[in-house]
Order: C-alpha cells, then sequence, then structure tokens
C-alpha cells in the first residue's frame, strides 16, 4: 500500500510540474513534449486507480495521436511565439485571480466533502471488482449503453466532415491516376495512323 | 423483433442520421451535380422526421432518451425551423456560389443532436447532444472559408465553445461526484440535501447552457459569429440550436432539479435581467442588421428565461410559446434579410432599408410587421410571447424580474421602431433586386402568423400547455 | 487492487532499467568524451552560402487533415478493445452495435475517400 501511494505522488507531482512546463516552456514543441510527459503520468495514475482502460487509451489517443497533432498545428502555425509572450506577465494578474478563483471553490468543494465524506458512497454504483475494467466497461457499453455508444459513432461522423470540409483544397490542374479511365483506352482512341508522303511532312 | 421495437423513440433521430449518412454517399459520388437535389431531400426528410416526432407515443429509451409532450412540442418546431433554414438558404448559396453537398447535411447532422439534447436524459445523452449539435455548427460557421470573417466567426465560436463544454463538463462531474448518478431522476432524488458541491456543480452546469443560448453574461460570441457567419447561417443559429438550447435548459432546471428551485432561480433570474437589459441597451448603437438581430436574440432569450425562472408549469408553458413565436418572428426577420441584394451583392447596413416603403411597400408592410411583433406591441405575436413569461413571473411573486422585463422591452422596442421609421419616413434608396419565391413564402407565411395569432391562438397555447404539464 | 498493480511490476523494472540505461548513455559522454571546441565546428553545416531565412517553415495543413483522420479512426479502433474482450458475452445484440458504428465510420471513410482526402494533391 506505501509503494502504491508512493507512486501516486510520483506520478501526481510529475503530471503537475510538466503541466505547468507547458505553459512556461519557451519553446512551443518542448511545450507539446511536456504535454505529452503530463498525458504518460497521468495514464500511471489512471492505473493506480484501477481504470487500466483509461491508462490505455490516455497512451494511445492522447499520446499517440492528439499530440503528434498539437505538434503540427505548433509547426503550421507561423506565429512568433516569443512575441507573444510578451503580454503573459501583462495578463497574470488576471489568470492569477481566475486561478485563485477556482482554487478557492475547488476548496469549498473538498471542505463540504470533508463533513459529509459518507454522501457520495452511499449513492453511487458499487465498483465491481472481480472483473477486469476492460471487460467491465465492453459488458455494458454495447448493450446498455448502445445510445452513447452510437451518438460517439455520429459525433465522430461530424468531426471527419467537418475536417474535410474546411480544410481540404485541391490544386487545379493536378493530374491524377484514373483507373477506369485508362483501362478503357483502345486502339482507336489512343493511337491514329497518318499515312505521310514522302517529302510533305504532316 | 422486441429488441427492434424498443428504438421507436429515437426513431426521428435514426431517420435523420440515416437519412444523411445516405445523402452523403449520394453526395460523394454525385459530386456538385446533385447539390440542389440533395437540399430538397434534407428538406422532405427533416418534415418527414417532425412528423415522425409529433406522432411518437410517450416512451423511453433505456434511461438516457425520453419522449413526452414537451419533446414532441419543441421537436417539431426545432425540426421546421432546420428546414427552414435549409429552404432559405437556397437562393444565397447559388448565387454566391458557396454550393455544397455538404452543407444540408451538416445541418441534417446539427439537427439530430438537437433531437437528442431535447429528449436527452440523463448528463451524457446531454453533453453527447450537445457536442453534436455544436461540432456541426462550428463548421458551418466556418463554412466559406475563403472569407475571413466567417473563418473568424467559426474560430471565435468554436474555441468559446469548447470552453463552455468544459465548464458544462466540470459541472456534470461535480454533480455526479455529489449525487453518484447522472440520470435527471437520481440528480433529483439526490438534490434533496444539496451540499455546496452540488451547487457549484449546478452554477457550471447552467453556465455552459447559457453559453449556448446566448444569454448575458456568456454572449461575447454572439455578435461577431452573427455577423462574420453567412447569412443564411446565421438565420439558422438564430433559429433551431436556440430551441434545443432552451429545451434542455428546461429540462436540466425543472427536471433534474426542481427539488432545489430557489438555488437556481436567482442565478436564471440573474441572467433573465441582464441579457434583457444588454439586448436593449447595446442593439441601440448598431449599423449592421445582423449584428442588430445577434443584440435582439441576446434579449429574446433573456425574455424566454424569465418564463423558466418563474419554475412553474405556467412559466414553462410561457417559455414554449415564447419559443415558438421567438422561431416565427426570426425566421421572418432573416428572409428579409437574405433578400437584401443590390446590384448582385448583399447589403447588411440598416440604412439600407431607407425608404423601402415605396420601392417595395409589401415587403416593407411584412418587415414592419414582424419588427412589431418582435418589439412585442399588441395585438402582434410578440406580444403574447411576452404576456405568457410576465404573466407566469408575477404569479411566482417575480415583481421585480417582471417590472425590468417590461421596461427593457420598451427600451428595446425603440430599435425596432428606428427601423420602421427608416424604411417608411426616410429617402429611399435604390430598391432590391427581386425576393426569389421560397423567401417570399417563408416571409409571407411568418409575417401572417405573427399578423393573424391573435385571432386563433387556442392550438399553440393549448400544446404548451399539455407539453409544459408533462414536465411536473 | 495490489494484485493488479502487482501485475505492472515488469512495466516498472523495465521503465526503470531504461530509465537508468538511457541517462547513463546520455551522461557517460560529458565525462569521457574527448571535447575540443571552435566556431566553425559549432556552426551549424551548410554547404556554400550563409543560410537566407530561418531553417523552419510552415507545416502544409494537409498533414493537419491526415492526423485529424488518424485520430478518428484511432479512437475508433479504441472501441473495439472491450468489444473483442467480452465479444462472447454480449450476444448478436452486441455484435450488431459494433457494426452500426462501424458502419457509421465506414460511410465517413468512403467519403473522405471520395472526396479525394487521402490524395496529397
Amino acid at each position: 500500500m506505501i509503494l502504491s501511494a508512493l507512486f501516486f505522488y510520483l506520478f501526481a507531482s510529475i503530471c503537475v510540474a510538466s503541466a505547468f512546463m507547458v505553459i512556461a516552456a519557451k519553446n512551443p514543441v518542448h511545450s507539446v513534449l511536456f504535454l505529452i510527459l503530463a498525458f504518460v503520468n497521468a495514464a500511471g495514475l489512471f492505473v493506480l486507480l484501477g481504470a487500466e482502460f483509461l491508462a490505455m487509451i490516455l497512451v494511445v489517443v492522447y499520446v499517440g495521436a492528439v499530440a503528434v497533432l498539437f505538434l503540427f498545428v505548433v509547426m503550421m502555425l507561423d506565429v512568433d511565439f516569443a512575441e507573444l509572450r510578451q503580454g503573459f506577465l501583462q495578463y497574470l494578474p488576471v489568470g492569477g485571480l481566475v486561478g485563485v478563483i477556482f482554487l478557492a471553490e475547488l476548496l469549498l468543494v473538498v471542505g463540504s466533502w470533508a463533513i459529509g465524506p459518507g454522501i457520495p458512497t452511499t449513492i453511487t454504483a458499487k465498483i465491481p471488482t472481480d472483473i477486469p475494467n476492460t471487460q467491465a466497461l465492453g459488458l455494458v457499453l454495447y448493450t446498455r449503453y448502445v445510445y452513447y455508444f452510437e451518438a460517439a459513432g455520429v459525433v465522430l461522423l461530424v468531426a471527419m466532415i467537418g475536417a474535410i470540409v474546411l480544410t481540404l483544397r485541391h490544386k487545379p490542374n493536378v493530374k491524377r491516376q484514373n483507373t477506369s479511365d485508362q483501362v478503357a483506352r483502345t486502339k482507336e482512341t489512343a493511337i491514329e495512323i497518318r499515312h505521310v508522303q514522302p517529302g510533305q511532312g504532316l | 423483433m422486441k429488441e427492434l421495437l424498443a428504438f421507436l423513440p429515437i426513431l426521428p433521430e435514426i431517420a435523420l442520421a440515416v437519412g444523411a449518412m445516405g445523402l452523403l454517399m449520394f453526395g460523394a459520388y454525385g459530386g456538385e451535380r446533385v447539390v440542389t437535389t440533395i437540399q430538397g431531400l434534407s428538406v422532405v426528410l427533416l418534415i418527414f422526421a417532425a412528423v415522425l416526432a409529433a406522432m411518437l407515443p410517450d416512451s423511453r429509451f433505456g434511461t438516457s432518451f425520453v419522449v413526452d409532450e414537451f419533446a414532441r412540442f419543441l421537436k417539431v418546431l426545432a425540426f421546421l425551423g432546420s428546414a427552414v433554414a435549409i429552404v432559405m438558404s437556397l437562393d444565397y448559396l447559388a448565387v454566391e456560389k458557396q454550393q455544397k453537398f455538404e452543407y444540408p447535411i451538416l445541418i441534417l447532422l446539427s439537427t439530430v443532436g438537437m433531437g437528442m439534447l431535447i429528449s436527452a436524459n440523463d448528463l451524457i445523452a446531454l453533453y453527447l447532444g450537445l457536442e453534436l449539435m455544436s461540432l456541426a455548427l462550428y463548421v458551418v460557421a466556418a463554412s466559406n472559408r475563403d472569407s475571413i470573417r466567417s473563418t473568424e466567426a467559426g474560430l471565435k465560436y468554436f474555441v468559446l465553445g469548447a470552453l463552455s463544454s468544459g465548464m458544462l463538463l466540470y459541472g456534470c462531474s461535480l454533480i455526479y461526484g455529489f449525487t453518484g448518478t447522472v440520470s435527471f431522476e437520481g440528480i433529483a432524488e439526490g438534490s434533496k440535501h444539496p451540499g455546496i458541491g452540488l451547487i457549484f456543480g449546478l452554477v457550471f452546469l447552467f453556465a455552459g447552457l447559457c453559453f449556448k443560448v446566448s444569454a448575458v453574461p456568456f454572449h461575447m460570441w454572439t455578435p461577431d459569429v452573427y455577423e462574420g457567419a453567412p447569412t443564411p447561417v446565421t438565420a439558422f443559429f438564430a433559429a433551431a440550436p436556440k430551441i434545443a438550447g432552451i429545451a434542455i435548459f428546461v429540462r436540466v432546471a425543472v427536471g433534474a432539479f426542481h427539488e432545489i428551485v430557489p438555488q437556481w432561480q436567482q442565478i436564471i433570474v440573474f441572467v433573465a435581467i441582464a441579457s434583457m437589459v444588454l439586448g436593449a441597451f447595446a442593439a441601440i448603437g448598431q449599423r449592421n442588421i445582423k449584428r442588430l438581430m445577434a443584440y435582439s436574440s441576446i434579449g429574446h432569450m433573456g425574455f424566454a428565461l424569465v418564463g423558466l425562472a418563474s419554475g412553474t408549469a405556467v412559466g414553462v408553458q410561457g417559455v414554449l410559446i415564447y419559443i415558438a413565436i421567438y422561431l416565427a418572428m426570426t425566421l421572418g426577420t432573416f428572409a428579409v434579410i437574405l433578400a437584401m441584394r443590390r446590384n448582385g451583392e448583399m447589403v447588411e447596413e440598416i440604412g439600407d432599408l431607407a425608404g423601402l416603403s415605396r420601392s417595395n411597400p409589401p415587403l416593407a408592410f411584412l418587415l414592419a410587421i414582424l419588427l412589431f411583433s418582435l418589439a412585442g406591441i399588441p395585438p402582434l405575436a410578440g406580444f403574447f410571447a411576452k404576456f405568457y413569461v410576465f404573466l407566469a413571473a408575477i404569479e411566482a411573486g417575480l415583481y421585480t424580474l417582471a417590472v425590468i422585463g417590461v421596461l427593457a422591452s420598451v427600451v428595446g422596442a425603440y430599435y425596432y421602431l428606428l427601423i420602421v421609421k427608416i424604411m417608411y419616413f426616410d429617402e429611399p434608396v435604390q430598391a432590391f433586386q427581386p425576393m426569389p419565391g421560397e423567401l417570399k413564402a417563408v416571409l409571407g407565411v411568418t409575417g401572417l402568423f405573427n399578423l393573424l395569432f391573435f385571432v386563433y391562438p387556442a392550438p399553440l397555447i393549448e400544446a404548451a400547455s399539455a407539453a409544459a404539464k408533462s414536465l411536473f | 487492487m495490489d494484485v493488479l498493480l502487482m501485475d505492472y511490476l515488469p512495466l516498472v523494472v523495465f521503465i526503470g532499467v531504461a530509465l537508468v540505461l538511457g541517462l547513463a548513455l546520455l551522461v557517460a559522454p560529458f565525462i569521457v568524451a574527448y571535447k575540443q571546441p571552435d566556431p566553425e565546428k559549432l556552426s551549424a553545416y551548410e554547404c556554400g552560402f550563409n543560410p537566407f531565412d530561418d531553417a523552419r517553415m510552415k507545416f502544409d495543413v494537409r498533414f493537419y487533415l491526415v492526423a485529424i483522420l488518424f485520430i478518428i479512426f484511432d479512437l475508433e479502433v479504441s472501441f473495439l478493445f472491450p468489444w473483442a474482450i467480452v465479444f462472447g458475452e454480449i450476444g448478436a445484440y452486441g455484435f450488431w452495435s459494433m457494426m452500426v458504428f462501424l458502419a457509421v465510420l465506414t460511410i465517413g471513410f468512403i467519403y473522405e475517400w471520395k472526396k479525394g482526402a487521402l490524395e496529397w494533391d
């Protein structure tokens, strides 16, 4: 038990520190790399909670795909980040104020939890411990929660259409391979036989 | 077979989604030649879905989707609103050469999200419906991607929408944490002894919803998005998504939190007052008619929330009547805005309407009716809309709210009447190009509805009353 | 819970070994390698001219499209894992619910293909 507590603090502290570095790093590419570190440590936290599937998804989807997308976006935007950062100190008081308000709210929430720690546990459904996490998800996701599952599919479809509608541009006059056109060519359409008289040319 | 029958409650949404996918395939293979066919079929599909939605019996799909009188009433409105928005876009897109077959399909998918939102009965269904609706809206806002204004509108809407989704999710997770359930019935059960955590969750959830209906103080995106987006998209934004937003607002407030009415009542009262006042005063200086409509819609959302603030069945009935009449007024006004075309160019300044009464008297007359109705002048429909929400507020003892609302509507009447004055008493400028037939039809129907609503208001009022009672 | 965490012991050991080995190889050159820098050695190697401008240029927006389409299919695949594990237990209903999900995304895929989003130009 002490070991898992140690790992919790390890993951949590690295996670918070790298999250801070995401906004503090000078180079945006470094920010993305710190974000990946934060993701990996959050995955570690999920494992400690017993949510193995979420940990795997975090690594596969967030580290594997979302972070790469962020890297592309950072490289795509030709923004002088040093210049952008000049306002950093200027906005720090406002940002700090928002942060303090959020912290105060969180403390209030935690405070109310400390007053009645029994409330959440008495009404929450029990977490099954005898089957693996991924299996438990699978047992309900495709049958009982089929509505959410299919809705998620439609949301993904809209994302796909949206990405294509907004970013796809074909250059004009690009010659593409068109297999059916190529196969449909016959001798008649492809070549023309001319009888050239001597000394005249075409 | 029994399993298949269980899908009956979500049949309209399934029809829309499957139809949208079929049309997507049709468009992918047919290319730009079949755009008009797809537009027509989309409208037919939406009307079909509206009929289906109206005929469904009271039922549930699992715990997360509920069909009741409330859902039926609002789904018919939302589906018809989307259908009219597609119809109104036909001429604009053809003239501006922005025809894309994805546009009606995205509206269809967004409408699926609206249906899910209107029927949502737990927090996850709420979130999925909201995201499905919004994601398609972000894309259509930026659909004219060669225009920097349209792109800016899409980006602004997306960033602020994502922020609001974040707040909404934060609220949802707090509510889940403190009640142990996501279903609205369970939350109602768990909120009998509200702790401060639950209240915080409620506040964040409401903040997220206020973003979606563009109520003050979460309205900042509205004027820029309305102005930047292509005009038919703005017309769509002002109509159907607002209905879905108000619907889920009402269902969450009176469905999930009816045990703690006093806690959310003060939020809604504040939001309603702020929206009405800002909508009235900020619109005065506007010169662009789309920006003016943005502030007008902020104000109208405030009036609709007055009914919700009372927290009673009468109040919800007022909200439903308000939103139905708002739909008719907004669509009619946007039909005129879409017809403001001169020498092949769209014009958007209020000054461009000068002397419309002489260059096109019927158009000026119908627009004047719509503007009087928006201002809430009896005996037009807009007056009844305001009458019912203020009546509910007074019955619930919210006198201050009602008085401020009436004063705000007096201030608001100023800028609507200013447009009427410009149309009737200013020197005419060059006439607009002839109005396309479908816009004429929309304008005629909505104008006559607003004009003649007082003759036979019973069907709408009874339907709204039955819909409101189904929630209590 | 501890049983679950014990399953991850090999992973912890693996990461520990990788970390030590990686750090050792990173630090060792600083200690043992021969160093004698001069300005020419340290400058960026470029043939002929001095560099005209920054070597980093804007990425094409098409990379973004590819990445976002990848994310969507990545998510789709991630839904398949729990399904595969419980495949025998959820019956025909579970099977068909996944088929519908896949069909929705296949429609998106056909659209993407026909629009030419998978072609580079």
